[in-house]
């Protein structure tokens, strides 16, 4: 296991400490010179960050830790933990605004186009963005039998990731925007996620090349996949040219159409590499180390992966069908989206059919229930879309709040459970437990979040097909039969219920969060023997089974 | 660690004999015939929708399909369809006079529909989805009307608006007394509660109301009427009914009388077609208060 040492600490710390310095004064030349106050703002926090990497890194000279590089996974661990239940809770917020308008308060920092942001980056980037972080440097490292490379490195890219939070959920309430819809970060902010996103991949690929074993695990083909179409979408759709060096205001390089097409192309794939990529990489992990089963066929993950990759890139237009857009994009982003269907149902069916022989967990684990039932709305999803970009069905969806309903089923019940169901099986191994604090927690996190996932998208359903239905409908004599304040109306209470369905999905949340806490501070587990051997962390797991003094 | 292939006992087909992390194996299963069968016919479809339609950009243009089917096409001929389809009762409302549409029963029912639906994208957003107004923009189901509640006069105020630079519209503003320094703070108090007291006697300041009724004859009866009765010509609200555009408290009469408040409403003409501002007119005076 020679992958598995410590690395010689000199160079990297003069390294890391001169990046720190150089960080440090452009922050405060920024906090200084900056012409805005956002960008004076984001000065401070990038020479703060900067000061306290600085001093840390004078203080641990030298690294006695052998074995993988857990510390900066679980921070990430935590990470998501932390902003998943205060992304869930600006998300039901910003729901019962828009039952209510006078939760907007009037304020500017309060109203719900800068709340919206908010949420949306805070559950994509911060939660989800950091669960793919913790599981991709603990999965890489496992299934490559090495330890990932650099002193320093992993730890810039967890912390460096979350000053990019700060800065972008600073930049939302405070106004500062370039309006394009999951990119929404202005210029500086982008560069510097730019340069975590490279380490990250550099972290990723030094490890890969450092392997002790001659296969790549297909866990870690979806992570690579994530992480390299993540930065080429990113970077393309990020360009533009800033006001001033020392504002926040810039201006995209594409305009027009082409702006349209160039954000939408990135949007949809953000779902595609970001959310189901990545997120396939943990189902390829997880799944099969909690049911202690082979995945179900290796054929299916090479052709599934593969076609997966090379249609979900041509799907963006179905975006913009019926708008300025050439009508050749939409028929290509149309006709590539239904093809993607079967190539997403590989995850799912690959996913699903490993726990043959494993079933009876599905009742006696709650962590496999999350993990198989966001399997399930996979599934779903990845059904519903192709649907919803078929344009006959789009010309009813487009604009309406099904297309609300078809992301959250995705984002809460797929992203959601799943991440939830790797970050219980993640902390009671990173922490070194013999399981979580409570399993029983884990059962009411599964039941809050199950309903409340049905009450969200069952409620839009109605809405948007309702919505729809009323924007199209005329009256005998031609002219429209409802206004668009009647639309409105008819979708207060859907409005209600779906902001009730997400309250449930923030308690469980708050719920994991108390468990996690609880099992992270190193609390007895009060129902050990009600949860499986691979609750415990595997140094810990002959222990739990059968020799009870070692 | 390349293991051996082996059998997996659970399901009988054999693993890849790759292992990972002490536990992690692949079964050497073939693709779900269904699932590959579905997804040929997926691509198939595809290949066949691309042949029909627009799909494929080429150097100079791109692949037309062979059903030659565009949706700029398609919305034309759509929206040809629903003009053509409206075009007779809209040419005979363009040729009636607008007093004698209520007199035929079909234009009527056309234009109360067409009215309606107009209403609702552009007029509701101030006056209300019932028209029933709100501090500042007019109920218009009663007969309280401040340019007249004739056909003709309601035609002419959505045509042209209020008070927004357009020659025809109904300009005349209101003396900002207070900001233009033309009274004093307490004279206009004074003159509110005279205001008020028009259709309140009880509920004022009796002697403060008994002070303004000076002010009231020198500044305001001009335009609002000795008694306050209002001014249609001039836009002149009728004060003394009980029913108030900004309020009828002393804080909001008070404002109105220190700012003039010069409420806006825009010329249609400039957004809609005349049929349309026609039609507008009789569904707003069907309303109730159509006079």
């Amino acid at each position: 296991m020679s992958g598995i040492t410590a690395e010689k600490p000199a160079l990297g710390n003069a390294l890391a400490m001169g990046s720190a310095v150089v960080f440090a004064a452009l922050g405060l030349f920024l906090a200084l010179q900056g012409v805005d106050p956002v960008m004076n703002l984001h000065g401070v926090f990038l020479a703060l960050a900067s000061v306290l990497a600085l001093i840390y890194i004078f203080t641990h000279p030298s690294d006695d830790s052998g074995g993988y590089l857990d510390g900066p996974i679980r921070v990430a661990t935590l990470a998501a933990v932390f902003w998943g239940v205060i992304g869930f809770t600006a998300g039901d917020f910003i729901a019962w605004q828009l039952a209510f308008p006078a939760l907007n308060f009037d304020l500017p920092w309060t109203t719900f186009g800068r709340l919206r942001p908010l949420h949306t980056s805070a559950v994509i980037f911060a939660f989800g963005g950091n669960v793919l972080l913790a599981t991709s440097f603990y999965v890489v490292q496992r299934t490559c039998r090495a330890r990932m490379p650099g002193r320093w490195g992993p730890w810039f890219v967890i912390w460096g990731y979350q000053l990019f939070i700060v800065l972008a959920a600073t930049s939302y309430i405070l106004g500062a925007t370039q309006g394009k819809e999951y990119a929404e970060p202005e210029w500086h902010v982008d560069l510097w996620l730019t340069i975590v996103w490279v380490a990250y991949l550099l972290v990723f690929l030094g490890t890969l090349w450092k392997r002790e074993e001659p296969h790549i695990y297909v866990a870690n083909w979806f992570y690579l996949a994530f992480i390299v179409t993540v930065a080429m979408l990113h970077i393309v759709n990020n360009l533009a040219v800033p006001v001033s060096f020392l504002g926040v205001h810039s201006y995209p390089v594409f305009a027009g159409v082409q702006g349209a097409m160039t954000q939408w192309w990135y949007g949809h794939n953000a779902v595609g590499f970001f959310l189901t990529a990545g997120f396939l990489g943990i189902m390829y992990y997880f799944v099969p180390k909690r049911v202690e089963r082979p995945v179900y066929s290796y054929r299916l993950s090479i052709v599934h992966f593969w076609s997966l990759i090379f249609l979900y890139i041509w799907a963006g237009p179905h975006h913009l069908h019926y708008t300025a857009l050439p009508e050749w994009a939409q028929t290509l982003g149309m006709t590539f989206s239904i093809m993607l269907w079967m190539p997403s149902w590989g995850g799912m069916i690959n996913g699903l059919m490993t726990l043959s022989g494993a079933w009876d967990r599905l009742r006696t684990d709650p962590v496999v229930r999350l993990l198989v039932v966001s399997i399930a709305f996979y599934g779903m999803s990845t059904f519903e879309g192709p649907l919803m970009s078929i344009k006959a069905v789009n010309s009813l969806s487009h604009y309406t709040d099904w297309t609300i309903g078809h992301v959250h089923s995705g984002a809460l019940g797929w992203v959601g459970m799943v991440s939830f169901g790797a970050i219980y099986c993640l902390v009671p191994w990173l922490w070194k437990r013999e399981g979580l604090y409570s399993i029983k927690l884990v059962e009411w996190h599964f039941w809050l979040s199950t309903i409340g996932i049905v009450l969200y998208i069952t409620s839009m359903w109605v809405a948007g097909i309702t919505q729809g239905l009323m924007w199209r409908a005329y009256d005998n004599l031609g002219f429209l039969k409802y206004s668009f304040i009647e639309t409105v109306e008819a979708m207060h209470w859907p409005y209600i219920i779906r902001a009730v369905g997400g309250l449930l999905f923030v308690i469980g949340g708050f719920v994991m969060a108390y468990n996690v806490w609880r099992t992270v501070r190193g609390d007895q587990p009060v129902d050990l023997k009600d949860q499986p051997r691979v609750a415990a962390a595997p140094e810990l797991r002959h222990g739990v089974a059968a020799v009870p003094a070692e | 660690m390349a293991g051996h292939k082996r059998i997996d006992e659970v399901t009988g087909v054999e693993t890849t004999g790759h292992v990972w992390d002490g536990d992690l194996q692949e079964l050497n299963k073939p693709l779900p015939r269904w699932w590959l069968y579905v997804f040929y016919a997926c691509v198939v479809w595809a290949i066949g929708y691309w042949m029909v339609y627009p799909a494929w950009p080429t150097l100079s243009g791109y692949t037309q399909g062979y059903l030659g089917y565009s949706q700029r096409g398609q919305l034309a001929k759509d929206v040809a369809a629903a003009k053509a389809a409206q075009e007779t009762f809209r040419q005979a409302i363009a040729a009636t006079p607008i007093t004698d549409v209520q007199g035929k029963e079909d234009l009527f029912q056309f234009a109360l529909a067409g009215g309606a639906a107009a209403f609702g994208d552009n007029c509701s957003g101030c006056h209300g989805r019932g028209a029933q107004g709100a501090v500042g923009y007019p109920n218009l189901n009663d007969d309280d009307w401040i340019w007249g509640g004739s056909l003709e006069q309601i035609e002419h105020t959505i045509a042209y608006g209020i008070r927004n630079g357009n020659e025809q519209a109904r300009n005349t503003p209101m003396p900002r007394f207070g900001l233009d320094g033309v009274l004093e703070p307490a004279a206009i108090a004074d003159a509110a509660n005279y205001v008020r007291a028009l259709s309140d006697p009880d509920g004022v300041d009796k002697a403060a109301a008994e002070r303004g009724k000076a002010t009231f004859a020198e500044q305001c009866a001009a335009c609002h009427g000795e008694n306050g009765q209002g001014n249609l010509e001039l836009g002149a609200p009728n004060l003394s009914d009980g029913i108030w555009l900004y309020g009828g408290s002393q804080e909001a009469v008070t404002q109105s009388i220190v700012t003039g408040r010069g409420g806006a409403m825009p010329p249609w003409l400039t957004r809609l077609d005349p049929v349309t501002v026609k039609m507008l007119a009789v569904y707003v005076h069907s309303l109730g208060g159509g006079k």
